[in-house]
């Protein structure tokens, strides 16, 4: 068995932030867990599109395994994501009084798993990068299905085909296809 | 008896080693610096501890139903396995080609010796067949016998397997060898040795050499309540074999070093207590092993047991849970004072899954939640109770962190 330090062992023993987030903003797996450990993390964005505001992970793996999943979550959680983009694997590795050589590579995937949620949120964002604006009024728009604008009232959604913002009715206005 | 480990663990890891039994430990401590002597000297104190060797491999012989001379003492069980591995090679070096067979859930301390050879030595006709075993980790005795060939100098089967336990049909094995070797002797061809690792089962059931119709059987002090760095290999007389080791020509010439006096006194107590109560202890460890076998089975879902359950050891449980890695279970379990196996090689660095249960056909990411358990002389009731209780929590704990349901 490997030798842990005392943080890794208290992390191990007392996981913070476990779990997963339904509504995640972005969500990141790495590993494999026939020869090494399997991570998927979870992230929530706060309002200002930058902070992190909530951090979940579910791990199967070894003892460092669990404990990086802990410690990776409670550096990230409040951090931006220029922040927790700069993270590396040595920081966690420090973070935890250090990790047995063997653990380096296949246990040492939090950094991963997080930047790969990060990266899941951006590519999410960027489908829908007209989503904030009504097409009529310039109105905001929440993120959903059917949106209704916050100043217009109107119903507006993505036409499937043409991908462009319309009222929603049952033909597109624009490419006049069936929604 | 007294219990000599640390009382406030569990230890639940006797197939990795044993604690000296506290008997043990009082019969060797004249052997330090009383009975010190070199065994090969002539003088008085040299030749007390020539006579102490000479009852010990008068015991252990007859333990093995062997004569004294076919038994030499090594360090153990891994030195035992590779003079017989390599020891049979280098005296069969001038024949063409040369052939052993063994399975694929030998102990690495068999495997290696015979990578070793195979990779060194293939351009002098060195080659190898593994032989697979069935679901339940039982060799397939048929396969064997299929592989061998005119060129076979070697059969290497160990009589159980570390893991999981299950004990290996050496004697029909053995039976079908004999009849092979009667008529290679008439054709005058040269015979196949056939060779067990019994480290596992020596000092725990019976081991008859000839019964089991084996030339060469390895086995290891510290897994019956010895200490640590002795054992022996019974070489059956007659068999050609060179030795590893080259110098003063001790024990027969087939193992130079000075004999290792004390160490030998020990395998010899831990001998005589392991032949009286082998019987009553086995009974006794066969009923908390299936009463804790079945706490497991009951109280945490999705557990497989690897292995087959009768023709196994009555200490040995291995079993993988799903949806965990078995070394999270054991350092939880470990906090809880509770010393375990994780049937994988992690441990040793590597995170490959078990090479025993994935012959066995375990899926490999079941296999990475293997955990073996092995009882022993000091274990209790009281001891298999806690386990039985903390385990479901401990797994409980590890599975909610899990992503794998």
């Amino acid at each position: 068995m490997a030798q842990y330090s005392e943080k890794v062992m208290e992390h191990f023993m007392n996981p913070r932030n476990v779990g997963e987030i339904a509504d995640a903003d972005g969500v990141g797996t790495v590993g494999n867990p026939v020869c090494g450990d399997l991570m998927t993390f979870y992230i929530k964005i706060a309002e200002d599109g930058k902070t992190i505001q909530d951090v979940k992970y579910k791990t199967f793996g070894c003892g460092a395994a669990i404990a990086v999943s802990s410690m990776v979550s409670e550096m990230a959680k409040g951090k931006t994501i220029d922040e927790v983009l700069k993270f590396t694997r040595d920081m966690v590795a420090q973070e935890l009084g250090g990790l047995p050589p063997q653990k380096m590579h296949c246990s040492n995937l939090g950094v991963d798993a997080l930047h790969k949620a990060i990266e899941d949120y951006i590519s999410k964002k960027k489908i829908h990068p007209v989503l904030c604006k009504c097409p009529f009024c310039d109105g905001e728009l929440p993120c959903a299905e059917i949106m209704e604008c916050q100043k217009c009232e109107k119903r507006i959604v993505k036409c499937p085909h043409c991908g462009n913002l319309v009222e929603y009715k049952e033909t597109c206005s624009i490419c006049g296809k069936k929604m | 008896m007294t219990i000599s480990i640390n009382m406030k663990k569990i230890y639940l890891d006797y197939a990795a080693t044993t604690p000296v039994d506290p008997e043990v430990k009082k019969f060797i401590q004249p052997y330090f610096d009383e009975i010190f002597g070199n065994s090969q000297s002539l003088h008085s104190i040299g030749q007390e501890s020539y006579r102490l060797v000479e009852t010990a491999r008068n015991f252990i012989a007859n333990m093995l139903n062997c004569q004294p001379e076919e038994i030499i003492f090594t360090s153990g069980g891994t030195e035992s396995n590779n003079t017989a591995i390599k020891g049979i090679y280098f005296a069969h070096r001038n024949l063409r080609i040369k052939h052993i067979i063994t399975s694929t859930i030998e102990h690495h301390a068999v495997l290696e010796p015979v990578k070793f050879i195979v990779e060194n030595f293939k351009d002098e006709g060195a080659y190898v067949t593994y032989v697979p075993v069935n679901s339940k980790g039982i060799v397939d005795v048929e396969k064997i016998f299929e592989s061998i060939s005119e060129n076979t100098i070697l059969i290497s089967i160990m009589h159980a397997n570390n893991e999981i336990g299950t004990i290996q049909p050496l004697k029909e094995i053995g039976e079908h060898l004999q009849k092979i070797n009667k008529q290679r002797e008439k054709e005058n061809k040269p015979k196949i040795y056939f060779h067990t690792d019994a480290v596992q089962t020596f000092g725990h059931i019976k081991v008859d050499v000839e019964e089991l119709k084996v030339d060469l059987l390895s086995a290891s002090g510290h897994k019956f309540y010895a200490p640590k760095g002795v054992g022996f290999l019974y070489i059956r007389k007659g068999t050609k074999i060179e030795p590893l080791l080259h110098g003063g020509g001790h024990e027969f010439n087939m193992r130079s070093s000075t004999v290792n006096v004390s160490g030998i006194a020990g395998l010899y107590k831990a001998a005589q207590i392991a032949q009286d109560v082998m019987n009553e202890e086995n009974e006794r460890i066969k009923r908390l092993r299936d009463k804790l076998l079945d706490g497991i089975i009951s109280k945490i879902p999705d557990v497989v047991v690897n292995g087959d359950l009768n023709n196994r050891l009555v200490n040995n449980i291995n079993i993988c849970i799903r949806g965990v890695e078995s070394e999270a279970v054991l350092l939880a379990l470990d906090s809880e004072g509770i010393c375990v196996s994780s049937g994988s090689a992690c441990s040793s660095g590597s995170l490959e899954p078990s090479h025993v249960l994935l012959a066995i056909g375990v899926d490999p990411v079941v296999a990475r939640g293997s955990l073996r358990f092995t009882l022993g002389r000091f274990t209790t009731e009281e001891e298999v109770d806690k386990v039985i209780e903390v385990l479901p929590k401990v797994v409980d704990k590890i599975r909610k962190i899990s992503p794998i349901a």
